[in-house]
């Protein structure tokens, strides 16, 4: 199985519609910031600006009822499964119309009817959500997959390895992406992570790849690859995405010289940047002009505008709201 | 289950969990039993013995020793239209799974604003006095009784522990069910037909009008055993066995306490800071104007619970003690 951009097949919808969800992403998210920058928005937010491929890459090459579940760092895999602005943007600012009626907040948002079994603010957290998804779709005889998330700052987590553990014994079909941003929080990777991270799921016999995170194209076709595996009763797998986090570990990590240059953050977002990347491809492959993505980018920044004015206007929970949903 | 006129058998403890499981297993085929030695070997206790010969190693699945794994695999399953059973074979190692229980299980429905179910068992034992030492007798019901979204368990006979159990199967949210290891053989009347019980429902084991004891779990043994001595001294003894810690019946607690004006707590977590502490309240806040006596506590040491038997006996309350607060209460000295 290879991981190289020129192999990968794909429509030239779901290329265009890459383009569109990684767009979307983005100006979310630059939102968000300004949210929190403005002092409109409650509490904080993981930004997801830089490693938006992995997220549309991932999900693109999922159906709407395979299951996915997210980390702290959220946002971009709640939307590229398919949520709705408005009601992401009414979640964060804690408002009664958003995805939780505001009980979950950033690091918690659920989107049940696209497959999201939500964010998680425990680091590895939900890696064992996933594994059980995946084992419920086994045993249910469904042909569900399911995908979790997770930042490499998880490979610290001992959970993650229980449940490969579990994954790899019962031919469960889950893939397990975890997203390289380079930072444990204000760490680099590296001074947190012995050895080689694929030698870790390849110990357990789970088939393991690593591919260029800010490439679309190329997390898209490793993954329909994992997918169709999984799908098809062949067990786990696991994708090394290696990306980049642009801004800090949370909205008010601004000033991050003391771990990281701004000479490689700025190499990052020059040379590296996943929208501009595949944007130039669609290009050169004649499957959309400039002018296509320039409207493109017109409608995701109108979409995010009238969700961010939905939310602002939204109203707030009844404080009577508060007692209701601790049991089911 | 003390006023039953249904037809009914002997099982013990072991045996009236094992019919539940067996009925909820053959019932609904989203039931599944996972944990260390739950299939061939029906655990070390024994008590799932013989339920992998009908539902077969898919559905009785011998995990890893990975408490928190299967803990989080049980979440997930269950947020997927499963109904886990989850076998933690000591109470003490709900310490591994406290992530899953307590920050997945447990917010999960009210974080996706009740949008996501986590319908998961989760049974495990408490009790000292086997001889176990620290890390294999410890009873830590408080631990997962403090966590809203969790509902707790504390079977006390054979009767309880089926019905209960069963309804544990059956409820969308995520249930702990604390067996006391000790209680497995013995004995009491289960009714034959199919039965349920629900949670939040205290029982009176014993009517009396002097002194009511609260006791959870085998404590209730211990605290008819010291209702017996109490009755030869003249003192009439009411236990009431509260059954589920979450959902707690504040009411029938109360109710006995007002009528009875004196009341003991007796639970085998440690003192402090534990289950008998919020008994001991809920009478304190509701009953207060009604008592004629402090309320008392009976608890296990705050000490781990030692190896040595002549050591560890001293850690749990016994029949005497109760007795003995029971008199003090009732100013017979």
């Amino acid at each position: 199985m290879t991981a190289t951009e020129s192999t990968v097949h794909m429509s030239a919808d779901v290329a265009v519609g890459m383009y569109r969800r990684m767009r979307l992403i983005r100006l979310f998210e630059e939102q968000a910031n300004e949210l929190y920058r403005t002092a409109k928005m409650p509490g904080l937010a993981h930004l997801y600006i830089g490693e938006e491929a992995v997220a549309v890459g991932v999900c693109s090459a999922l159906r709407r009822d395979d299951w996915i579940t997210s980390t702290h760092r959220g946002h971009g895999h709640c939307l590229a499964k398919g949520a709705d602005v408005a009601r992401m943007f009414a979640e964060l600012l804690g408002k009664e119309a958003g995805y939780c009626s505001g009980k979950g907040g950033s690091m918690h948002i659920a989107d049940h009817e696209h497959g999201n079994l939500g964010a998680n603010a425990i680091v590895g957290g939900s890696t064992g959500i996933a594994t059980g998804a995946a084992f419920s779709a086994q045993r249910r005889g469904t042909d569900q997959v399911a995908v979790c998330f997770f930042g490499e700052g998880a490979l610290g987590q001992g959970l993650l390895y229980e449940v490969m553990n579990m994954a790899a014994l019962w031919t469960l079909p889950v893939v397990y992406v975890c997203e390289n941003n380079q930072y444990n929080e204000y760490t680099h990777y590296l001074e947190a992570t012995a050895g080689e991270i694929l030698a870790r799921p390849r110990a357990f016999g789970i088939e393991s790849y690593e591919v260029d995170g800010q490439s679309a194209r190329a997390v898209y076709g490793m993954t329909s690859q994992l997918v169709e595996r999984a799908r098809c009763g062949d067990g786990p797998a696991f994708l090394l995405c290696n990306t980049y986090r642009y801004l800090g570990h949370h909205v008010g990590d601004v000033d991050r010289a003391y771990y990281r240059s701004k000479n490689e953050e700025a190499l990052w977002r020059a040379e590296r940047d996943p929208l501009e990347l595949h944007g130039a491809w669609l290009q050169e492959q004649n499957i959309a002009t400039a002018d296509a993505l320039a409207a493109i980018d017109a409608e995701a920044r109108e979409e995010v505008a009238v969700g961010l004015d939905f939310a602002l206007a939204a109203p707030f929970p009844d404080p009577s709201r508060v007692t209701e949903d601790v049991y089911a | 289950m003390s006023t039953l006129s249904v037809a009914t058998r002997t099982l013990t403890f072991a045996q009236a969990v094992n019919e539940a499981l067996a009925e909820e297993l053959r019932r609904d085929e989203s039931v599944f039993v996972i944990g260390e030695d739950v299939a061939e070997a029906g655990t070390p206790f024994k008590v799932l013995a013989g339920l992998v010969g009908e539902f077969g190693t898919q559905r009785m699945i011998d995990s890893p020793i990975s408490e928190a794994g299967i803990t989080g695999l049980a979440v997930g399953a269950a947020m997927t239209g499963m109904r886990p059973v989850v076998d933690i074979m000591f109470g003490d190692f709900l310490t591994l799974v406290m992530d899953q229980l307590a920050n997945q299980a447990a917010k999960t429905h009210y974080m996706s604003g009740g949008k996501l179910k986590v319908p998961l068992t989760l049974r495990t034992t408490m009790g000292a006095t086997r001889r176990s030492a620290a890390q294999h007798s410890q009873s830590l019901h408080a631990w997962v009784a403090h966590i809203p979204g969790l509902k707790v368990v504390l079977p006390s006979t054979p009767a309880d522990a089926k019905g209960l159990l069963k309804s544990a199967i059956r409820d969308d949210n995520p249930v702990v069910f604390i067996e006391d290891k000790m209680d497995y053989a013995i004995k009491g009347e289960v009714p034959v037909d199919e039965y349920t019980l629900p949670f939040g429902v205290a029982d009176v084991k014993r009517s009396g009008d002097d002194v009511t004891i609260v006791a959870t779990s085998s404590m209730v043994r211990v605290a008819l055993a010291a209702a017996d001595e109490l009755e030869a001294d003249g003192i009439s003894a009411e236990v009431i066995d509260p059954r589920t810690l979450v959902p707690l019946d504040r009411d029938a607690i109360t109710r006995s306490a007002e009528k009875t004006g004196r009341a003991i707590v007796v639970d085998e977590g440690h003192r402090s800071y534990g289950a008998s502490a919020e008994l001991a309240a809920v009478i304190a806040d509701r009953a207060f104007y009604s008592l004629d006596a402090p309320v008392r506590r009976l608890g296990a040491m705050d000490v781990p619970i030692p190896f040595s038997p002549p050591l560890e006996d001293e850690t749990v309350p016994t029949p005497q003690a109760v007795a003995a607060a029971a008199r003090e209460l009732c100013g017979h000295h």
